[in-house]
């Protein structure tokens, strides 16, 4: 592991015994988790390279216990790292050796479907497909949907600001969260919003989602929910070159059509994802996009109409329309399954997510090409078409001598490219540990000390879940302090302005 | 205050951080304007000078297809929508033209202002608001710092959302000079079913058939008879009735078949149909609060609650005198008190314990004396405070525009 954590503190590793007769009695003994065994299920989350034991894990179930576990930690000025389902692939959730791990995994109710006001109130252990599930009965279901939803948790994806295949349309979490309970390192339970939309004062919602487990403990998570669309129906079209296939997006969206969802793949996802689920897809192309339209019927024949007249204007070299349903989730299939397929074509992955203007993609597409050959690693592409978002994974063997450290290298080198084009270091899947050493690509250090007094203003001894988005871990009271560069100033005539 | 006014007008982003130095450096605090058209929004600020940013203004990057547009924080809104239009695209969010409601002229609005003040139109409900349309920004802090958060794609969660933060901020946190966000295409047509003589409870049941409906609608307000009366649209003024609007918008066959859709599930109501001309001006009506504008002297809120308790606030609004409508499916309550007098107490109690409100338009007098903005939970606050404390830490920017301070 070549990533540097902030170094175990003397005197939390002192204090776990008073830690866990703490936590004792705050949970039952079950709930309480120290043994190397026990805690081994912990020691990483989707990013797998990197692996911690926490010092202890602990497994609450109410706000109450959780409001209980931060005073005690706080007072014990002890680290924790909150944890849903530990599918995030930046390493969000990785423990800290002298910190305890809070397994968020028992919130698992729904507590209120309210049908009229459009909302459901979750607890945040609930997984983000159970959402949907609670409400499919009655036609509604929950918009963001990650790869992962089968597992990643709703407060997982609040921390994370979790996207999917239909934010183009239906946006990420953070446009589909009306209201949070939570609760502050010290212990103290806040609600921020509710049924209603809108907040007084500064948007604590917006900024909590998104914030990676270091501004407080999600206990409670209201989401809007949608009436699911009249129908819909996927085009699945092949192009001989990525460029045609970029020009196919960009023709598509300035034509006023924002498809439910729009994905690319290129040659080696395709036939790795055609390898593992036989979806169907073309293997003659470099290219392929999968454009699903939803909304009444009509709409939906009619936009089918549309994009299939502008694919073929682009150049498609191959182009079919879903006719059923199964067929339209047949064509969703390999796209679904593309991390685990490329998993079967290759001893280990190394997923990326950075975004692009899209118009760069050509550009982007072929350097990536080039730095593959440099680096001697094969890369799939997947690709959140209509907002930018590459996935691009990076194929390598871990038992091979330094493929890892290749691959991570490789992967750092395409977020630089990321940036560098106009885009950002990560769509959706976070900084993490994993891209907090490369925000300095992105961020100037004005810019970080903008965000990291957030942090302060939050958490001001830095015990949730340091180490993680920020390159280093600034003391807040160095931080808070003024530098006024004014005083220098030659005192410009202020009229002048 | 007291001393002439001074007013600094920086001609470009880096004289804005020379202004706003300078004036940490004399302790000098700051009224920050765009274009002036929301000074009467909020508490009054106690400030030694203004800073006036209409300089920074004009559209710098505008990619259509990509669905982006970056701008100088001053640029006016109507020069935005102009180009926008140009190529068949809109700001989701409805931005609303308050001018009017302030006694000035319309069209005067930036888009910083409307960021900064997290304004958003009938189609919040159902396109967010304008939050949730900012992707990224430039601002110089009230620490006298240049930064910039956020980024031009859609898709980031690259560090904390900063921008979430700046919108609804009103400018006391930082000084935006630029801001980059989402634009999307304009729907084709647009139409509007009416239903009439419906009260308060049935036409909240109604909109929430609407909104769980499958039919996208993307507005949904209801109008009491006398504020229908008021309207510019001829098929409203007319009624006589109450007037409750569903608004549908799109491509041209889907429109129509989502609103035959709905004129059926309706049909035992008496309706009426605006096509896309009187469709835009009724909205716009709406967006702009033109119900209530008149008389100008009588104080004006918005109460934000969950959709079904709006009839329950509305007969404990009435029961003040004033008058109200509804938009956002019920969940935005725009109130007019019944005299010049805010009430905030009285109308903060209509809420029942539910939303909030916030004081749109009152005299300078009753914005200094009452709160403006919904009083939060004191562990809310003081989350506010400290980050107020952590952007501004010696307090030049619209010092006591959201709180006493
Ligand atoms: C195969 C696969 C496919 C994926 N596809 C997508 C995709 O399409 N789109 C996408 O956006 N992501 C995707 N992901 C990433 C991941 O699933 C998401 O980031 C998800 O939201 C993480 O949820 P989780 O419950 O697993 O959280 P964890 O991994 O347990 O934690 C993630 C972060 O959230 C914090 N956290 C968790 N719960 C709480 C809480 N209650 N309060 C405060 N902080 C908390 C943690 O501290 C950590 O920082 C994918 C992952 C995998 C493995």
């Amino acid at each position: 592991m070549s990533l540097k954590m902030p170094a175990a503190e003397a005197h939390a590793l002192e204090r776990r015994e008073e830690l866990i007769a703490g936590l004792r009695a705050i949970l039952p003994a079950e709930s309480v988790i120290t043994e190397e065994i026990a805690l081994r299920p912990f020691e990483s989350d989707g990013l797998t390279a990197y692996r911690q034991l926490p010092m202890v894990a602990a497994l609450p179930e109410t706000t109450a216990q959780v409001s209980a576990i931060l005073a005690l930690c706080s007072e014990l000025d002890i680290r924790v790292v909150p944890r849903g389902a530990g599918t995030s692939l930046s390493g969000g959730a990785l423990p800290l050796a002298d910190g305890l791990l809070l397994g968020m995994a028992k919130f698992n109710r729904v507590l209120d479907v309210d049908y009229d006001n459009r909302v459901a109130v979750v607890q945040p252990g609930v997984t983000n497909l159970g959402v949907t599930k609670a409400v499919e009965g009655r036609g509604f279901y929950y918009a963001p949907d990650p790869s992962s939803q089968i597992a990643c948790t709703i407060g997982g994806n609040v921390a994370e600001n979790s996207g999917g295949v239909h934010c183009l349309k239906y946006g990420l979490t953070t446009n589909n969260i009306l209201g949070l309970e939570m609760v502050l390192m010290s212990g103290e339970v806040i609600r921020l919003g509710g049924r209603h939309l809108d907040q007084p004062g500064y948007d604590l919602l917006g900024l909590m989602t998104g914030s990676e487990g270091l501004l407080g403990v999600i206990t409670e998570v209201t989401v809007r929910i949608l009436k699911k669309p009249a129908s819909a129906r996927a085009l699945l079209i092949g192009f001989s070159s990525s460029e045609a296939a970029g020009a196919c997006v960009a023709a598509i969206i300035a034509a006023g059509i924002v498809p439910g969802g729009m994905e690319m793949m290129d040659r080696l996802a395709i036939h790795a994802a055609e390898a593992f689920c036989k979806a169907g897809y073309p293997l003659d192309v470099e290219a392929l996009l999968i454009v699903e339209l939803d909304g009444p019927e009509v709409e939906v024949d009619e936009l089918i109409g549309r994009v299939r007249a502008l694919a073929e204007r682009a150049g498609s070299v191959s182009l079919r329309v879903s006719e059923t349903e199964a067929e339209r989730l047949a064509f969703w299939a390999g796209r679904k399954a593309a991390f685990p397929a490329v998993g079967r074509i290759s001893p280990d992955y190394y997923c990326m997510d950075g975004t692009i203007p899209r118009h760069r993609l050509p550009e982007v597409l072929s350097r990536m090409g080039e730095m593959s050959r440099t680096y001697g690693l094969r890369v799939a592409n997947v690709f959140h078409a209509g907002d930018g978002n590459l996935h691009p994974l990076i194929l390598y063997d871990a038992n091979q001598a330094d493929e890892l450290e290749r691959a991570e290298a490789f992967g750092a080198d395409i977020l630089k490219l990321c940036v560098e084009v106009g885009g950002v270091l990560t769509g959706e899947h976070g900084v993490g540990v994993e891209k907090r050493d490369l925000m300095g690509t992105m961020f100037d250090e004005t810019d970080l000390a903008h965000q990291e007094r957030i942090k302060c203003a939050f958490d001001p001894r830095q015990r949730l879940n340091p180490g993680k988005v920020f390159p280093v871990l600034h003391n807040c009271a160095e931080m808070g302090r003024m530098h006024v560069r004014g005083g220098n100033l030659p005192f410009p005539d202020l009229p002048r302005f | 205050m007291g001393m002439e006014e001074v007013i600094l007008r920086p001609r470009d982003a880096a004289d804005l951080l020379e202004a706003v130095q300078a004036s940490l450096a004399r302790g000098m605090a700051l009224e920050v304007v765009g274009r002036a058209s929301k000074r009467a929004l909020g508490r009054p600020v106690a400030s030694n000078a203004q800073l006036d940013l209409s300089a920074l203004a004009g559209v710098t990057l505008y990619e259509p297809e990509e669905l982006v547009m970056r701008a100088g924080a001053a640029t006016p809104l109507s020069e935005i929508l102009r180009q926008l239009a140009e190529k068949g695209q809109e700001l989701a969010f409805e931005p609303p033209d308050l001018g009017p409601l302030y006694g000035l002229a319309a069209g005067q609005g930036s888009i910083g202002g409307a960021f900064l003040c997290n304004l958003s139109g009938p189609r919040r409900f159902k396109a967010g608001a304008a939050r949730d349309h900012l992707l990224g920004f430039r601002a110089v802090s009230g620490r006298g710092e240049a930064f910039k958060a956020g980024g031009r794609v859609v898709k980031n969660v690259t560090g904390y959302d900063l921008p979430k933060l700046l919108c609804g901020s009103f400018g006391t946190l930082a000084v935006a000079s630029e801001v980059t966000f989402k634009v999307l295409p304009a729907a084709e047509k647009v139409r509007t079913l009416l239903l009439f003589g419906l009260d308060a409870a049935a036409a909240v049941r109604a909109m929430a058939e609407a909104a769980g409906s499958p039919h996208e609608v993307s507005g949904l307000a209801h109008l009491p008879a006398p504020l229908a009366r008021a309207s510019g649209v001829d098929l409203v003024r007319g009624s006589a009735r109450s007037v409750t609007a569903i608004r549908v918008e799109g491509f041209g066959a889907s429109v129509e078949a989502r609103l035959s859709a709905l004129r059926s599930w309706f049909s035992a109501h008496d309706l009426e149909e605006l096509h896309s001309a009187r469709s835009r001006d009724f909205w716009r009506e709406l967006r702009d609060v033109a119900p209530l504008l008149e008389p100008a002297d009588r104080a004006l809120w918005r109460l934000s609650a969950p959709p079904m308790e709006a009839p329950r606030i509305v007969t404990a609004l009435e029961r003040l005198g004033g008058d109200c409508y509804l938009d956002w499916a019920g969940g935005l309550i725009w109130y007019r008190c019944a005299g010049a007098g805010a009430e905030a107490g009285p109308v903060r109690a209509a809420l029942g314990g539910q939303g909030h409100a916030m004081l749109i338009r009152a005299s300078r007098d009753e914005r200094q004396s009452s709160e403006v903005f919904h009083p939060e939970a004191p562990a809310i606050r003081l989350l506010g405070q400290r980050i107020k404390d952590s952007f501004d830490p010696e307090r030049i920017l619209n010092r006591g525009r959201i709180w006493p301070e």
